[in-house]
């Protein structure tokens, strides 16, 4: 057999096989995973795509959804944004997958926006974003600005009587919009400008002395200072290692963080990180009754009993239910039917109270701020007393504050209350 | 003047010895029920609790205190009893207990049945201010001196009170320094503009931020439109003290970013140095180089794992040990892919670029993709604190240090070794060394052994400074190269100085330009001077080095 002779068996053995496969998979609803398996952001996806698989076997487990079994459809975008957008036409196209759970970056969320619109798809969005957006086809379980950069920078203003500010960053949008939205806020509460420091650093940036020798600095001036901190991946690890160095403790200069959570602590000495802050919707740590079975479950599931939750997975939990109990009031898996049923829909959050859709397609979350212990996990110093909306546009852009999402009554994304007019799907 | 400040001093003595019986005998209270209260209080009543435990001046608030700061008090949840515990290291299952009150041992208790007290910062920072106070009367000058400048970060009435106490019976200088700091900074608030005038005098020459801003504060105008402080003597005396402090912070400020410019450099040396002898002195452009230094680092996380409980010993065996595996792969590499290549140096560069490829997929496959925390031995973290303006953080003396005695070494096998005059040999004539007997193929082998070697030692002083995962070589290959290119190829005194310049030039850049752009103007440079000088700082001179050119 010439070699070319085996390569078309073995292809018709695979269409055989596939064509196999589809008739079986005639009365199962696909869910789509479109998290990085490899590359830079694959460390913190896999678990999301992990955390997808558990509920999908667990709602299984339970009968499956409308009497037909969930079927996983696992896709590797490789940590690449282009291929982001090629896996999600994939998906929606080719796969016909009922919903998407998937992204971490807010790049790759902008390149699969426009082909979750073209092919009216529906995509849940699991992690803490810039905000500035709201689309028909997405649902945003992770937090807007207002809940978490805002919150916790109340908490430093009021609890720890901060008055200067260092807005430390990594290049790129989330930071930059974030930033750019705390540094009006501070602003609007009469925090002078000369008060305030913002910085930003490239991906992986490794060496932090001249950068925290400035912070000292600008720390010195006799006013309780704080760093707010938006770096983003392994360059928090030097960074942490270089505030311990200079001996610039929690105490003295608190850095609060956005995007350190139990994942990023799991694989670092904790030791110098210890009293800084972090502010999420969940913590690990937290006691209640539906994050203990969580956590039994998760450990169940991935057979290891060290693995840490966090709250980009939690965001998936909401976000899965939400799913769930949509399709069963629509009865339908069908997209538009979804979207109907889903705004105004309450379920279980994993920290005791409950998660609801609002029709600008974010949550209700409750925020917590958590100081580092030397095990890794969180101590919640301050939450929320009540759940707070998520708000797609800012309230302290400019540009934004006018603007509104609402997916009920106005029926668009960024319907703008000056001129009462929508300006469709496109953002600016 | 000295009259004054003797008589406020006997005042204030005699106001601390009317009150001290009071200390001594606090409204009577059940300390045992104060204690149990800590279990569900807020972190506002913890701190409330602790202030009144404080005030005691029982022997047992010190322990109880340090312990609730350390993170070491418990709550046994079968009785809901509060003890201190001697350890709560995480490998422990069951844990000492010490009775708060007697200080005596109390049996042991699971981990399971104890729930700690918690603290915030806020809490441990109070926490930290009352041990202080306690430990002004240690008999460690060590610990007397961290009190005071513990008390010094936020000067109250009752902390000032134990300073003067203190001052008069401090036999040590340093500690007597400090505590002169605290109450100049309390005399500044002195109804006598004479005390004020001399206050400034004895603070004028006080480096530290603290001073700084609390003289800067006198010249500050209040809200009625008057000045803070009233009288115009004492405002130009704290004028011209804050003038001077803040030319001395600037000056030391100067010092700290060339401090900042020589450790990035020793880094760059570190890293070039091994290149400089196998592309300096073979010519090979090893584009693995990097590779092998993230092998380096793999190396002292390897022998971390292997030894976790002697961190600084597994980092002083991790040299040689990372200088073996490097060095040994290097010769593999030489012995296998790269004499096949020699003369062809575009060819060298893709084969050598596949193998960084190869040796980071290996990494991957056998560690993870994920980084690798690598701990820091205690003694290098921290500062060396040279005065109030100044600080050098450890770490960064060692990498110093460690690169020249690194270079040191390379410079003696080059010049003083038969392998260095062999490698020598064979780099400013080929034939004419082997004509002379000189296995050339063995020296090309031992070279680039060496070269790899360096590269491997540099991984281990990396991995204290950068995390530990299989793209770190990558982060570096480029600044070696750099090095190399603008200190001269092929001499290693070129590698050393254009580091340390490059190091130096790029921090002082830094503040002003951003992290970013300061790398492209210092990249922009180095294209221009190539252009200019296309053989380096130090150009190889002589017939050998016309004719390889």
């Amino acid at each position: 057999m010439s070699s070319a002779q085996r390569f078309f068996t073995v292809c018709s053995f695979a269409a055989v096989l596939s064509v196999a496969g589809a008739s079986l998979a005639q009365d199962t609803i696909k869910v789509g995973v479109l998290h990085s398996l490899s590359g830079t952001m694959a460390i913190s996806e896999t678990t999301l795509k992990d955390t997808i698989l558990m509920l999908v076997d667990q709602q299984n487990k339970k009968g499956g959804l409308l009497g037909k079994k969930l079927e996983a459809v696992v896709v590797d975008p490789a940590s690449n944004w282009p291929l982001f957008a090629e896996k999600a036409a994939q998906l929606l196209e080719k796969d016909k997958v009922a919903v998407v759970f998937g992204c971490w970056t807010s790049v790759s969320r902008k390149s699969v926006l426009p082909v979750f619109e073209k092919d009216n798809g529906l995509l849940f969005y699991p992690v803490q974003y810039e905000g500035e957006e709201s689309s028909k086809n997405v649902i945003y379980t992770g937090a807007a600005p207002n809940q978490q950069a805002i919150p916790a920078v109340d908490y430093l203003m009021k609890d720890v009587a901060v008055k200067r500010w260092v807005l430390e960053g990594t290049d790129y949008v989330y930071p930059r919009t974030t930033n750019k939205i705390l540094e009006a806020y501070l602003k609007a509460k009469g925090v002078k400008a000369e008060d305030i420091s913002i910085n930003y650093t490239p991906f992986g940036h490794s060496d932090w002395q001249a950068r925290v020798a400035a912070i000292k600095k600008f720390g010195s001036a006799g006013k309780k200072t704080a760093v707010v901190s938006t770096i983003n991946g392994d360059a928090n690890v030097p960074f942490y290692k270089e505030l311990g160095n200079q001996r610039i403790s929690a105490e003295d200069i608190p850095v609060v963080a956005f995007s350190v959570g139990e994942e990023e602590l799991s694989g670092l000495d904790t030791k110098p990180l210890v009293g800084h802050l972090a502010a999420w919707n969940y913590f690990m740590s937290n006691s209640a009754p539906a994050n203990k079975a969580f956590i039994d479950q998760w450990h169940a599931f991935i057979k290891k009993p060290k693995r840490t939750t966090n709250d980009p997975m939690e965001a998936h939990y909401i976000g899965f239910n939400l799913w769930v109990k949509a399709v069963e009031k629509a009865r339908s898996t069908d997209v538009e039917k979804v979207l109907a049923a889903l705004p105004g829909l309450e379920v279980p959050n994993l920290t005791g109270g409950t998660a609801k859709l609002l029709p600008n397609h974010h949550l209700t979350k409750p925020v917590y701020i958590g100081e580092v212990r030397a095990d890794g996990q969180f101590d919640v110093v301050w939450k929320t007393s009540a759940t707070v909306p998520g708000d797609a546009w800012s309230d302290y852009l400019p540009g934004s504050k006018d603007i509104e999402a609402d997916w009920v009554t106005l029926k668009c994304g960024n319907y703008n209350t000056k001129t009462k007019t929508c300006s469709g799907q496109s953002y600016k | 003047m000295l009259g004054t400040k003797l008589q406020v001093g006997w005042l204030l003595l005699v106001v601390i010895l009317r009150a001290a019986p009071a200390l001594a005998q606090p409204p009577d209270e059940d300390v045992g029920a104060a204690l149990s209260q800590l279990r569900e209080a807020s972190f506002v009543d913890k701190e409330r609790i602790v202030e009144r435990l404080s005030a005691r001046g029982d022997p047992w608030v010190r322990p109880v205190l340090a312990a609730f700061l350390e993170d070491r008090l418990f709550v046994r949840q079968s009785d809901q009893h509060v003890f201190i515990v001697t350890s709560a290291d995480e490998s422990l299952a069951s844990l000492q207990l010490i009775d708060p009150r007697s200080l005596a041992g109390a049996g042991s208790a699971s981990r399971d049945d104890l729930t700690k007290i918690g603290t915030n910062n806020r809490l441990r920072k109070r926490l930290r201010a009352l041990v202080a106070r306690f430990d002004l009367a240690s008999p460690s000058a060590a610990v007397r001196l961290a009190a005071v400048e513990e008390i010094l970060r936020s000067l109250e009435a009752e902390s000032l009170s134990l300073l003067r106490a203190r001052s008069s019976v401090e036999p040590d200088a340093g500690v007597r320094e400090q505590i002169e700091i605290g109450l100049g900074l309390a005399a500044l608030d002195s109804g006598d503009s004479r005390a004020r005038l001399d206050a400034i005098a004895a603070l004028a020459h006080r480096l530290t931020p603290q001073v700084r801003n609390r003289l800067a504060g006198l010249l500050e105008r209040t809200a009625d439109g008057g000045f803070a402080e009233p009288d115009e003597q004492v405002r130009q005396a704290a004028l011209r003290a804050v003038r001077a402090i803040d030319r001395w912070r600037s000056f030391y400020g100067l010092v700290e970013t060339l401090f900042f410019g020589l450790s990035v450099g020793s880094v760059l040396v570190l890293v070039a140095s091994g290149l400089a002898i196998s592309f300096g002195v073979m010519g090979v452009i090893n584009m693995a180089h990097g590779e092998l230094m993230m092998l380096g680092a793999y190396t002292t996380y390897v022998m971390q794992l292997a030894m976790p409980n002697h961190i600084a010993a597994s980092i002083l065996l991790a040299i040689p040990a990372a200088f073996f595996v490097a060095g040994l792969i290097g010769v593999i590499l030489e012995r296998t892919i790269i004499r096949f290549l020699y003369g062809r140096p575009l060819e060298t560069l893709l084969a050598t670029f596949g193998v960084s490829l190869v040796l980071q997929q290996l990494v991957r496959s056998v560690f993870s993709a994920n980084n690798r925390s690598v701990e820091t031995p205690p003694w290098m973290s921290g500062t060396l604190q040279i005065n109030g303006a100044l600080s050098l953080t450890v770490n960064r003396l060692c990498i110093i240090l460690f690169t020249l005695v690194v270079f040191a070494i390379l410079l003696m096998v080059l010049k003083r070794t038969r392998l260095g005059l062999d490698i020598r040999a064979v780099a400013q004539n080929r034939s004419m060394a082997q004509a002379m007997g000189i296995r050339t193929n063995r020296v090309d082998a031992m070279t680039f052994g060496l070269g790899s070697g360096i590269a491997g030692i540099a991984g281990v002083a990396l991995s204290q400074f950068t995390n530990v995962g299989p793209n770190l070589g990558q982060s570096y290959i480029i600044d070696s190269f750099m090095v190399v290119v603008f200190g001269g190829v092929g001499n290693l005194w070129g590698t050393l100085v254009g580091g340390l310049s490059m190091g130096v030039v790029g921090q002082l850049l830094e503040p002003y330009a951003g992290a970013v752009l300061a790398k492209i103007f210092v990249l922009v440079a180095l294209i221009v001077f190539v252009q200019r000088w296309p053989r380096g700082l130090f150009p190889q001179t002589g017939r050998a080095a016309e004719s390889q050119a």
